[in-house]
């Protein structure tokens, strides 16, 4: 399968991303710039981690605003898969490809480290390779991951089966509701979660719990 | 021109907490009786143009396609004279 990465001024983890799908992709990613209104004909769009224009008035939100984000839009409208991960959630809540939102964590601080991730969704496009309530390592590094949404949002997420990862037990790092730690639309198509599986393919991380996720997404055998 | 200032706040139940840090701030200072912060955001902003009507409707707008995040966030929109 093919794959693309967005990329934006003050994005960071484009470069860590690009190298995970190639690793783990036999072939290195497309990549697409702001501007541009059109994508290339891929199968997974992939907005990775940093701090888009310097998280300006909200984390993610002059991002969600720009040209390429209508082409993603558009392109997930059409069943393509998109991953979203850290400010590349934050820009699929403030697109609106994903409900809720990500706000300041609720310590304040900047959190650095490695969580437990429970995989509460085993069935999803971007997570088949992985278990139902198989408990993961994950690096996080966020100060805005404090996942929020008003009751009947969170209802239709949870009753929809569509919180996809949640923080294990004791290792919330951001206040987030309900140990939100990841979530997926409606059509299932598009995954946007907090933590960097991105930081965790290979023996040299530490661990490769964040492998299954991109061998899900790029139908890769394991 | 019209100048408006716009101020966007926490929704009611929206749990703050650089607000509360704020108020935990003022309690050092040795303020008393600060029952509670909340913190938000004011744009000033200037536009083109003399039809009232139409700017509080365009900075209506801004607000609800970027300024604020309606899932958690309202906003006020106020002309000035």
């Amino acid at each position: 399968m093919k794959s693309a990465v967005v990329q934006l001024p003050g994005l960071n983890r484009d470069r860590d991303m690009i190298a995970a799908l190639t690793r783990i992709g036999g072939k290195p990613p497309a990549t697409v710039w702001q501007t541009d209104t059109e994508l290339p004909d891929v199968d997974l769009i992939v907005i990775p981690g940093g701090f888009s224009y310097g998280d300006y008035l909200r984390c993610g939100a002059i991002a969600a605003r720009m040209p390429v984000m209508r082409a993603v839009a558009d392109a997930a409208a059409r069943g393509v898969r998109v991953l979203g991960v850290c400010n590349g959630l934050q820009i699929l809540a403030e697109a609106g490809l994903l409900p809720g939102v990500l706000m300041r964590n609720a310590s304040l601080k900047f959190v650095c480290r490695t969580v437990r991730l429970q995989v509460e969704n085993a069935s999803t496009v971007f997570t088949r390779h992985y278990q139902k309530g198989q408990v993961i390592s994950c690096p996080v590094a966020h100060h805005d991951g404090n996942y929020f949404a008003d009751a009947g949002t969170l209802n239709s997420l949870e009753d929809g089966g569509r919180v996809v990862f949640r923080y294990a037990e004791g290792t919330n790092p951001n206040g987030s509701i309900n140990n939100i730690a990841g979530i997926v639309n409606e059509a299932g198509n598009v995954l946007g979660m907090m933590p960097h599986p991105e930081n965790l393919i290979e023996a040299a991380h530490g661990g490769t719990d964040g492998r299954a996720l991109f061998e899900s997404a790029l139908e890769i055998a394991a | 021109m019209i100048r408006a200032r716009i101020t966007v706040t926490l929704k009611n139940g929206v749990l703050d907490p650089q607000g509360v840090a704020i108020g935990h701030g003022l309690a050092s200072l040795g303020f008393a009786g600060v029952r509670s912060v909340r913190q938000g955001k004011i744009f000033d902003i200037e536009l083109d143009g003399s039809d009232r009507a139409k700017a509080k409707a365009d900075l209506e707008a801004m607000c609800r396609k970027l300024l604020a995040n309606m899932v958690i966030e309202d906003f006020a929109v106020e002309l000035l004279p």
